[in-house]
């Protein structure tokens, strides 16, 4: 039945959790490009003997491939638009340096698309009062002023506002101020350790 | 508000009434808790936003100055960052309906009026119109470039959702309002037709409270 391989696309995206961006699906994409223009060929075939013959029996026909195309259309716009709304998740999640294993999932017109989208983010962010903001941090309501963080793997060292510098090493932990830890606590750095 | 911001507030000459820096902020706090809860894009507060930024700026070299070891210090260094906070939700706030709602953010935008004020704020409608053309671009090059030669465009007034202004949200009366029409004449029954007291709270329909939100009428929570 014809729009089927856009509708799988789509249930297969929809059945990964939010915020996991599976592997670009080329293969179906590319089925259901193969299977739109099959379907505007057969049109095509049939509008110009429709008119040249006055067949008017095949309008039905012609009618339903269209809704076909329409649908398929719909279909694919639908999975790739989702796919950018996880992506775009993953800036506002990660910063603006992808994982690798994440970038091997995306395309290259992704990957494009994200160098743009971050761009213009930190323009924008740029952009307020006189020296910028970074609004993608700050993400929680601030509880405290210091966290007990404990460092999850090895990062090097790491310099706090009054010019003292940690060493965050394996399984050490430190008394620091909360807004430099938001974005190592994110990536996984460093774990909040609440006791 | 502590003794960091009672020395000289640099005032913006843009904004008509000068405000103190806690009208400045409960200001940033309607603003941000309307943003919040409402189910569109509001009017910018770009007046506000500056000032709030140019506060903070003053109030952390102020915090430059305070002795270190001060207990004073972390209280204000607690407020800047609450500040911040609020600050950066209610960009967040507006930055997430301008992605969700973008061709329809960009619409109203360029139809709106001579003298009606702006939606978006020129950062705002800088990165709106980027994101569009983003998007266009991408689903051009990935898909739609490959597609039959008449389902090589989308129009995405039709393709992107708009926004529900008929999702219910709970709101407190600033300014006693009468005749509010809450639902129109019908078979069943007259106009449903109420007076909102101030100070009282309700759940109604963003829809038909909505231009109260944007005269400061009603607040929502």
């Amino acid at each position: 039945m014809f729009c089927e391989k856009a509708a799988e696309m789509i249930r297969d995206l929809q059945r990964m959790n939010e915020g996991q961006l599976p592997a670009f699906n080329e293969d179906g994409l590319r089925q259901v490009l193969q299977e739109m223009e099959s379907l505007y060929e057969q049109n095509q075939t049939d509008v110009n003997e429709a008119k040249a013959e006055g067949r008017a029996d095949l309008i039905p026909s012609i009618k339903l491939r269209h809704t076909c195309l329409l649908r398929n259309q719909r279909c694919v716009s639908a999975y790739l638009y989702d796919r950018l709304l996880r992506i775009r998740a993953l800036r506002w999640e990660y910063g603006s340096v992808l994982p690798a294993n994440v970038r091997f999932h995306m395309c290259a017109e992704e990957l494009q698309w994200f160098s743009h989208y971050k761009k213009s983010l930190a323009s924008f962010m740029r952009s307020l009062g006189s020296d910028g903001l970074d609004v993608t941090q700050d993400v929680k309501p601030p509880k405290s002023l210091y966290i007990q963080v404990r460092c999850v793997k090895d990062h090097g060292e790491f310099e706090i506002d009054d010019g003292t510098v940690i060493l965050l090493k394996k399984n050490s932990q430190h008394f620091l101020p909360r807004w430099k830890c938001e974005q190592l606590i994110r990536q996984g750095v460093l774990e909040h350790v609440m006791s | 508000m502590s003794d960091l911001l009672s020395d000289e507030v640099p005032q913006d000459d843009s904004m008509e009434d000068v405000m103190t820096p806690s009208e400045l902020i409960s200001k940033l706090e309607e603003a941000w808790q309307n943003e919040k809860f409402s189910p569109e894009l509001l009017q910018n507060k770009s007046e506000v936003v500056e000032c709030v930024m140019e506060q903070l700026t003053h109030m952390e070299s102020n915090l430059l100055r305070v002795k270190k070891g001060d207990a004073k210090a972390s209280i204000h260094r607690m407020e800047i960052d609450r500040i911040r906070f609020v600050l950066s939700s209610y960009l967040r706030s507006r930055l997430q309906k301008i992605e969700k709602f973008f061709p329809h953010v960009l619409e109203r935008e360029k139809s709106r009026g001579e003298g009606d004020p702006s939606l978006l704020s020129p950062e705002e409608f800088a990165f709106a119109k980027e994101y569009y053309a983003n998007t266009e671009t991408y689903l051009k090059a990935v898909a739609l470039k490959r597609m039959p030669p008449n389902l090589q465009t989308l129009n995405m007034l039709k393709a992107v959702p708009e926004p529900y202004l008929d999702s219910f949200v709970f709101l407190r009366v600033k300014e006693r309002q009468e005749n509010i029409l809450v639902e129109p004449e019908s078979d069943d029954q007259r106009d449903y037709v109420v007076d909102l007291e101030e100070g009282s709270q309700h759940l109604m329909r963003y829809r038909t409270i909505a231009p109260l939100v944007s005269t400061g009428a009603v607040q929502l929570i």
